[in-house]
């Protein structure tokens, strides 16, 4: 059995240190270790981006990455998204939008629609579906879903200076 | 899943005698969407999970006037952020951006894709029909490999224990040539390919014959085929249908498919034939307008 | 003609944001996997990997042995269970079954069958652990196919079993474990009168809810013998009756706390890991904590049947269907029960039919038990019934939404089982979707088809109760036992702020445990905006009346000098009054607490109808389906909250195009689904589908107060049809045969196969 490996990285801004073994997942180590629960697992196999965050700013399923790979990256959650007590404009559009049912795979999209407006804030309908395909959802069919993210995208281009 | 030892060498000669010491037991960690998944459900034993991304040859990713270098552990999404990638080697974009989804390609490297050796993988065939060349590293020294060599079996290829897979070399793409990759999934996105093609034609210069191909075809074998007979069917032959109508024969006739959870044999040998064609004339068409 | 004036309502119909939203998008929300408690055991359980054999041992040493394993428990772990059936909701359970199904005994019945499960100080462990658990077998032949199953030679299930019909019980042994038949008018008469009559055969493949969230429980026991359960569950009350009665508990000593639930859509009201975490809890004296995997919530949870279903029906050249008749054999998986019933009593039920013979065989076979998926059994039947009542109009040259109106079941007409229907709105919708802007746009282009279908599901009433406790402030705190799925804490919210009329943010809603309210039925039967706010509903009334009570002494006078409206109680001479807000400070600083609760036993509400419109278009080299466009027409009763009325009617059809294009459990001849993982079970992405248009209809429901129908579950029945009926239209080829897959619809139109 192999020892346990310290692992200095940053998650949401925050410089943090764990113990994990080789073999336990980022989502393993987050929600497990550091009791960052609004990751979630949904396939444990890449297929349903229930357990979405960024790692060096690019999109990944936290099940197909070790944790201990994340030594010096920068990682970040969907606790992270809000400001404090500020919602993301996603968040807000989410919410207006009804885009949630049961919500679990809300924190997912979240973070899955976060890092497409960062990178593409002109985003369209088709680009949009296209990039959330990775996202499964049960509960809503996707149509609000993708309407909540067009509006958030508007808002954030009237207002790029934040949140 | 397994318990395993994690290291993360720095040079390749580093990771050379890692895998030297530890043979079969170790496995190369790239993007790690394949090999992690099949860990944990215990299709793959591992006892030294090697990250190879802080070997710098293979996180190269190099365009110059000979062509296009890809270190066996760029993720896909560096590939297709590349405009000037994307626009010489279009082909290795349909693949890159189809492989998984987003969250995948973030991590999945065309390199990790070939060493898993999938008959369906969406990235060999445009592999095989660009005449991709294969950098080994090993103990002894290095060698080169043609791509359609690479992989023997499925989920098997031919680098011994001790050998890895450096980087994926490109030739520059000759004047008047296009290549196109595509491939048949029953939803839009996520799916294993149920069937899937690459072709590559250069032609002459008025665009009215082909001068040579590269053709190949997916999860319709053990391994992706690059099938010569459909490439022979073209070469020096005008540009149309009675021409391309032979190579897809020529396809159909290699295609050995299986039935399986994802298609059926027949199924699967007709999509060989309707893919090769549309790819062929996407290459066809890129080649016009290169 | 009279018009009926919509009543204006000041909260209902508008669309605020749900009171949990917050902690939902921003992951602060527990679920079943979240919950930690101190000193917890993971837990994990050992499967068969036959789909039918003889358990001869099981030997559990090796695994009680291995450092950091706490406790191995088997069947011999469990009491003895009584013969009885518990209801569920819309199902219900044999409790002797319920209690094999949690861990098997004599006999293993599919692959995934709990034999064990053990507890250790960590998941890891406990995996390490279920390999050293050796277990004996005698493998036998499995029964893989409904029909086979039926057949006299087939490997029997359960020695035991014997087919239940109006006659009795049969004399031998069988896996039809019931045979319901349903006869009105007479047959013969109706098909003799018909001028025109398709019959057609029809099959279906076993399908999953496919909820994003895995099963999740945990237990703990108190030195005193009392347990807690936190669970991700659609019904709080049937876990702890069903683990109450699976583990011979009274019903005081076990407390089930409900959590945020990841999605159920009928398949989280059985029990599967609670019992296990409450046994390793108690024999371990620590917390237990069990989680599904994905492999393991397709392979041993309750899927929906795979079916096969005779159709014929008949109808006059003037247009009149005049015989319909079907056979449905539906698979209910390892013990009975599947919903074929269901399915034969709204196969039918949106239209006026004389002449009826529905034959309905629940049938078991090697596969996991059956539990209810969104209108249980009604989606496969109305595959069958709305493709025939498709051939019939184009057979007569009607349009197939006329001849659906000129055929539409209505207020008094007989209904499925025999009474006459309440008002329905089927014929609105029907209306609403021939004036349509979808039905009106021309589709135009080769290979592309639009088809309709319409559907029919129950309202089920049921039990719901709440409590209303009024705040200084003036804010109202809702205390009710409905897990909220799909966004019932607001639509209950906003009944309670317009019964009271008060403003929908000062309302407080919370789920709580089973301790801590009243009974209530599970979130599910498209009952709870219905049935729960009819309790909340009550409650309201109850604690204007509390508050009216109290002012007779605070203001000295009658209970008939005071009236309320617009937020204000006043005298009728007006010399006294307060607003809700002023009067809630006073009525509170100086007197007792203010509260009222309401509790109801709703009966069946009035019916929900639907009518989906959908283009697609079919690729002919490959096979592939697209949907182009789609419109789900819905009688919503009065919708409370129309975003989340839109939000299932949109779930729900996205489920139906998956069910009809590519959801199958892939079995291979061992009886081992192939596909049991995310990747090759397929389910739709966003890349998939279209904007989901929706139109509410409203024709309000006479039993309730603001005239509710329930909305969840009626839009998964028409997708499965409406999509063949579309096929049939770009192909030229009937699909009889579920999933319409690409390989399908290569099979059947160019024979490739």
């Amino acid at each position: 059995m192999s020892g346990k490996t310290h692992v200095t990285t940053t998650i949401n801004g925050e410089r943090t240190e764990f113990l994990c073994e080789p073999r336990q997942s980022l989502l393993e180590v987050l929600r497990d270790e550091l009791g960052l629960t609004g990751t979630k697992e949904g396939c444990n196999n890449g297929n349903c981006g229930a357990c979405n965050v960024t790692l060096n700013g690019a999109l990944v399923n936290s099940c197909c990455v070790l944790a201990v790979e994340t030594q010096d990256a920068e990682v970040r959650t969907v606790e992270g998204v809000a400001a404090g007590d500020h919602l993301h404009p996603l968040q807000r559009s989410f919410l207006e939008n009804a885009a949630l049912q049961c919500g679990i795979c809300t924190p997912g999209f979240i973070v899955a629609a976060k890092a497409l407006l960062e990178k593409e804030p002109d985003a369209d309908e088709a680009r949009i579906r296209h990039w959330l395909a990775g996202n499964l959802c049960r509960c809503t069919g996707y149509d609000k879903i993708v309407r909540a993210v067009l509006d958030a995208a508007a808002e954030m281009r009237r207002a790029p200076a934040g949140a | 899943m397994q318990d395993f030892e994690y290291v993360a060498p720095r040079t390749l000669d580093e990771a050379v005698g890692v895998l030297s010491k530890h043979g079969p037991a170790a496995r190369v960690l790239a993007g790690g969407t394949d090999l992690i998944v099949q860990t944990r459900e215990n299709r793959r034993d591992v006892s030294v999970m090697m990250d190879v991304k802080h070997v710098p040859e293979t996180m190269e990713l190099r365009l110059d006037a000979g062509g296009l270098t890809v270190g066996a552990a760029v993720p896909c999404a560096r590939i297709y952020g590349d405009a000037e990638i994307a626009r010489r080697y279009p082909a290795l974009i349909d693949s890159a951006s189809l492989i998984g989804g987003i969250q995948v390609q973030s991590r999945a490297s065309l390199g990790g894709n070939l060493c898993n050796a999938s008959p369906a993988a969406d990235s060999i065939p445009t592999l095989i029909a660009l005449g991709a060349v294969c950098r080994i590293a090993g103990p002894d020294g290095r060698r080169e490999a043609p791509v359609e060599e690479f992989c023997t079996a499925p989920g098997r290829n031919q680098l011994a224990p001790n050998e890895l897979l450096v980087s994926l070399a490109f030739p520059a793409p000759p004047a008047h040539a296009g290549a196109a990759f595509e491939r048949f999934i029953p939803r839009n996105e996520m799916d294993i390919a149920v069937c899937n093609a690459a072709a590559s034609v250069t032609l002459s210069a008025d665009g009215a014959t082909f001068v040579s191909a590269r053709v190949a075809v997916g999860a319709v074998a053990p391994t992706p085929l690059f099938i010569r007979a459909a490439a022979d069917a073209l070469a020096g032959q005008p540009v149309g249908a009675a021409a391309i109508d032979r190579a897809v024969e020529a396809v159909r006739a290699a295609a050995q498919p299986i039935t399986d959870m994802r298609g059926s044999a027949a199924q699967r040998r007709h999509l060989a034939g309707v893919l090769a064609r549309r790819v062929i004339e996407r290459a066809v068409e890129r080649a016009r307008t290169a | 003609m009279a018009t009926t004036s919509k009543p204006q309502y000041r909260v209902i119909g508008t669309r605020p944001v749900r009171p949990d939203g917050i902690d939902k998008v921003t992951g602060r929300a527990q679920y079943g996997a979240d919950i930690r408690l101190a000193g917890m055991l993971h837990g994990k359980v050992k499967r068969s990997p036959h789909a039918h054999a003889v358990i001869k041992k099981i030997d559990v040493s090796k695994a009680l042995a291995l450092a950091g394993v706490k406790a191995v428990i088997t069947a011999s772990d469990l009491p003895e269970a009584e013969d009885k059936v518990q209801s569920l909701g819309e199902s219900s359970a044999n409790l002797r079954e319920l209690s094999s199904n949690v861990l098997a005994a004599h006999k293993v019945l599919y692959r995934g069958h709990p034999i064990a499960a053990v507890a250790a100080t960590s998941a890891q462990v406990a995996r390490q652990a279920l390999e050293l658990i050796h277990v004996e077998y005698e493998v036998l032949r499995p029964v893989l196919d409904v029909r086979e199953a039926m057949r006299q030679d087939a490997p029997l299930l359960h020695d035991g079993l014997r087919t239940r019909s109006s006659g009795g019980a049969s004399e031998r042994p069988s896996n039809v474990a019931a045979h319901t038949q349903f006869r009105f008018g007479d047959i013969e008469q109706g098909f003799a009168a018909a001028d025109v009559i398709v019959e057609r055969e029809f099959a279906t493949k076993m399908v999953h809810q496919g909820y994003i969230e895995p099963q999740a429980a945990t237990a703990t026991w108190n030195a005193d013998g009392q347990l807690t359960v936190w669970t991700s569950t659609q019904g709080a009350f049937t876990v702890r009756a069903q683990v109450a009665e699976v583990l011979r508990q009274p019903i005081s000593k076990v407390k089930v706390v409900p959590t945020e639930i990841g999605g159920g859509f009928g398949g989280k009201t059985v029990v599967y890991l609670e019992p296990l975490a409450a046994l390793l809890a108690k024999q371990t004296g620590k917390p237990v904590k069990l989680q599904m995997d994905r492999t393991e919530v397709f392979e041993a949870t309750g899927p929906t049947s795979g079916t096969s279903i005779k159709m014929k029906m008949g109808a006059t050249k003037a247009g009149k269907i005049v015989a319909a008749q079907a056979e449905l054999a539906y698979e209910s998986g390892a013990f009975p029960g599947s919903p074929v019933v269901e399915g034969s009593l709204t196969m039918l039920a949106p239209y006026d039919i004389e002449h009826v013979l529905l034959d309905a065989y629940d049938v078991v076979v090697n596969k996991p038990k059956t539990s209810a998926y969104r209108a249980p059994g009604a989606p496969a039947a109305a595959f069958a019934a709305e493709q025939a009542i498709d051939e019939l109009a184009e057979k007569l040259g009607i349009d197939p939404l006329k001849f659906r109106l000129q055929n539409s079941a209505f207020e008094g007409v007989r209904g499925p089982l025999g009474r006459p229907h309440a008002l329905i709105g089927h014929g609105e919708c029907l209306e609403a979707a021939l004036s349509s802007p979808h039905y009106n746009a021309p589709l135009e282009g080769p290979n592309r088809g639009r088809g309709v279908a319409s559907g029919y599901w129950f309202n089920a009433g049921m039990r719901s109760s709440a409590t209303v406790t009024l705040q200084p402030d003036g804010s109202v705190s809702l205390i009710e036992g409905s897990t909220d799925i799909g966004g019932t804490r607001a639509s209950l919210a906003m009944q309670l702020a317009e019964t009271l009329g008060i403003e929908y943010d000062d309302v407080k809603p919370s789920v709580v445990d089973t301790d801590s309210v009243g009974y209530n039925d599970v979130t599910g039967g498209s009952r709870v905006t219905y049935a729960s706010g009819m309790a909340v509903h009550e409650a309201g009334l109850a604690l204007q009346r509390e508050i009216i009570e109290r002012l007779t002494k605070h203001w000295q006078c009658a209970r008939e000098d005071i009236e309320y409206g617009d937020g204000t109680f006043r005298t009728k001479d007006a010399a006294k009054q307060g607003t809700f807000k002023e009067l809630a400070g006073q009525l509170l600083g100086r007197g007792a607490g203010i509260m009222a609760s309401g509790s109801v036993q709703a009966g069946f509400g009035s019916a929900a109808l639907a009518t989906h419109i959908v283009d697609v278009e079919v690729d002919p080299e490959t096979g592939k389906v697209t949907v182009l466009r789609y419109t789900a027409v819905q009688d919503a009763g009065t919708a409370i909250h129309p975003s989340y009325v839109e939000g299932q009617m949109q779930g729900g059809a996205v489920q139906g195009i998956g069910w009809a294009l590519n959801e199958e459990y892939y079995y291979d001849d061992s009886g081992r689904m192939a596909n049991s993982s995310f990747l090759d079970y397929r389910m739709p992405t966003a890349l998939d589908v279209p904007m989901i248009d929706t139109i509410i209809v409203e024709v309000p429901s006479p039993v309730h107060p603001y005239g509710v129908r329930g909305v969840g579950e009626v839009p998964i029945v028409p997708p499965l049809a409406a999509i063949a009926n579309a096929v049939y239209r770009a192909t030229g080829v009937r699909q009889t045969q579920l999933p319409m897959s690409p390989r399908r619809i290569l099979e059947t139109t160019l024979g490739i196969e």
